[in-house]
């Protein structure tokens, strides 16, 4: 297995599929002549051509929607969002026309629909350039929410968002595309949905972390571990579906458990964890289930200010410390 | 304003069988919307009624205009158009009534009756929710090189929406193959368009987005019909979209029940003198195509259509509560997605 990084895992996941099924086609802004302002889509436009790599007009509520009208006539288009935060300006398209499209027709229309979207933070992006919106479509059943940490499984996740026939929110975490990591080379190699990866194995605490936080969460295990507390750290990959045993399985086993997101920590994903947990796990936990997330203000543009808001490996390493009683 | 041609003029250009249909499906229509309207109060039907009682000639003259093949999104005002396209009279009144039969096994309602078989890519309780649909439909059509067209129809308020305008702009720079049908019937739910409106004629729209837009007499089933054939060969040949402004009116309120205090009788009566089926009707006489007798003849197979769609609907099962979370995804991932 080669190492690339989680942006190169993107495109080969888009480039292989579109090789092999001339439905598959990418839309956004600036995905073509400018290469994707992330860099995702480099070198697609040459291969491609305009007629399967479109740039569009900046308009999010159209590229989302005709996303939908181009999947309902069978085609399946990969769309990007340049930034989390635009997805609001095609809010309608996508809670009201995408979500409910099958439901709405008895479960006819099918909407094989990738939304890629770049989210997160930081980088002084301030308040509509940062935002980690995951859960705001938690709550919009008919979307499913793919969240990868790693190259390997932001391919075949990917690959399993593009084969598949639902609409998906795929998220990718903007401090990640430069993250290297080994990726198999099989083309048909694809990572189900609804089954979280035991990312480290631990005894005393479970650490479920959310994208990027999964990275953050490995360090900090790795400074508790020299502190004499062994971590487990659980991805769950996919928030909707969510690989519920997974989780309750390690919170089973080490009686202690910290979820860490980027997102704002109320009503982030963690709420919708949390509370399973306390439904469904409540007699394993030896403490109270601690969230980790971005305070609740918008995110600011001061690096300080930024770095003060945002959760990082310190805040788990001390949740985890107090949660096992050695802080 | 177009108009279409007077009745000399039609027997050269149309053959007897389809003007012989436009009447039929135009009365379909009206009597469908009667008819439901009668269950809603009698107690078969449980949601909200839109009727589009009124604009019967741009639902069917628009649909007729187009091939199996091609594709249309609708709006609040769908009934109009489900039927102009093919749709069951009979899975649509199980569908308002809420049954498993129905087009949509009773989850969707009036407001969201779809059938992809037919081309009807949903009826939509957002106001200009369909634009992005179509132009996503006209693109996956272009890019396969198929002689398809979209058409979306979508009312006078819904040019107001920011959809309108993103639809309207990546069709015109993609030429797609896409038909704006405006039903301009001069009210955006209570509110009348010169009240939020500046323009009076919504096609000149068109023309910021580098494609035509035409105004043609929506009471008008032949002018119609007529605008939308020329749109759908421009759309197939690859000069991209063109925008229809069909003036028209409806004669109820909003929905059943609207006060529509916004508006005067002398107003609703002096459309119902230009009512598109009364007019058609007498055109068909005229032209000595058809007698009273054949036309009567006509009427009264769509009234026995519509006992026949009614009695299905009210006998049709109800939806099992036990399945209530089917049909919301393709794959539950064992249940895991809720």
């Amino acid at each position: 297995m080669r190492n690339i990084t989680y942006s190169e895992a993107i495109r080969e996941a888009m480039v292989e599929e579109m090789r092999t099924n001339p439905s598959v086609f990418l839309m956004g802004e600036d995905v073509g002549v400018f290469n994707g302002v992330w860099g995702v889509s480099n070198g697609m436009l040459a291969e491609f051509g305009h007629e399967r790599v479109r740039d569009t007009a900046i308009s999010e509520l159209n590229i989302i929607g005709s996303g939908l009208g181009a999947a309902l006539v069978g085609m399946r288009p990969i769309v990007e969002i340049m930034f989390g935060d635009f997805l609001m300006c095609a809010g309608d398209q996508l809670v009201n026309q995408v979500a409910k499209a099958r439901f709405m027709s008895g479960g006819k229309a099918n909407v094989p629909l990738t939304i890629r979207i770049a989210s997160g933070a930081p980088g002084s992006s301030a308040a509509q350039h940062s935002q980690s919106p995951e859960s705001w479509f938690m709550n919009v059943p008919g979307l499913k929410i793919v969240t990868p940490a790693t190259p390997a499984d932001a391919k075949g996740l990917l690959r399993t968002a593009i084969r598949g026939e639902d609409p998906v929110l795929f998220f990718e975490h903007k401090m990640l595309y430069a993250l290297t990591g080994p990726v198999p080379e099989d083309p048909d190699f694809m990572v189900p949905f609804g089954e979280a990866a035991v990312v480290r194995e631990g005894k005393d605490v479970t650490i479920i972390g959310v994208g990027i936080m999964v990275q953050k969460a490995l360090v900090a295990a790795k400074q508790l571990s020299s502190k004499g507390i062994d971590a487990e750290v659980i991805d769950p990959r996919t928030l909707v579906p969510l690989d519920k045993d997974t989780l309750i399985k390690s919170v089973a086993k080490t009686g202690r458990v910290i979820i860490a997101h980027e997102a704002h920590r109320r009503s982030g994903p963690g709420a919708e964890i949390s509370a399973m947990l306390a439904e469904e796990a409540i007699e394993y936990l030896d403490g109270p289930i601690i969230r980790i997330g971005a305070m609740n203000v918008p995110l600011p543009y001061s690096p300080e200010l930024e770095n003060h808001v945002l959760p990082n490996e310190n805040d788990i390493v001390q949740a985890a410390l107090k949660l096992c009683g050695k802080a | 304003m177009r108009t279409g041609p007077e009745a000399n003029e039609m027997k050269e250009r149309y053959a007897s069988d389809i003007l012989a249909e436009f009447f039929r499906r135009m009365t379909l229509v009206r009597e469908f919307e009667l008819r439901a309207i009668e269950e809603r109060r009698g107690g078969l039907i449980p949601g909200f009624i839109h009727s589009c009682v009124g604009q019967e000639a741009t639902a069917v003259g628009a649909c007729m205009a187009l091939s199996q093949e091609d594709v249309i999104t609708s709006t609040h005002r769908g009934h109009g158009h489900l039927i102009g396209k093919g749709g069951d009279p009979k899975y649509m009144m199980a569908e308002l009534a809420a049954r498993s039969p129905g087009y949509c096994n009773g989850r969707g309602g009036s407001l969201h009756i779809a059938d992809f078989e037919l081309g009807i890519l949903g009826a939509n309780g957002i106001v200009g929710g369909g634009f992005p649909m179509a132009t996503g439909a006209a693109l996956g059509f272009q890019m396969r090189k198929e002689k398809r067209v979209a058409l979306a129809f979508f009312g006078d308020g819904a040019t107001n929406e920011g959809s309108f305008h993103e639809a309207a702009n990546q069709a015109g720079v993609w030429k797609l193959p896409v038909i704006f049908f405006l039903e301009n019937n001069l009210y955006g739910e209570g509110t009348a368009m010169h009240r939020c409106t500046p323009i009076e004629d919504l096609a000149i729209r068109a023309q910021g987005y580098g494609f035509p837009g035409v105004i043609v007499d929506g009471m008008d089933i032949l002018a119609v019909y007529e605008a939308v054939r020329e749109a759908r060969e421009r759309a197939i040949a690859g000069q991209g979209p063109t925008m229809i402004e069909a003036k028209t009116y409806r004669y109820r309120g909003h929905y059943e029940g609207d006060p529509q205090v916004y508006r005067t009788q002398e107003e609703i009566q002096s459309w119902q003198r230009k009512d598109a089926i009364v007019r058609f009707r007498a055109k068909l006489v005229d032209s000595g195509l058809f007698d009273d007798g054949d036309l009567e003849e006509i009427q009264g197979s769509v009234i026995e259509q519509l006992d026949e769609a009614v009695a299905f609907a009210a006998s049709a099962e109800k939806p099992a509560v036990e399945d209530a979370l089917a049909g919301v995804y393709a794959d539950t991932h064992n249940g895991l997605v809720f």
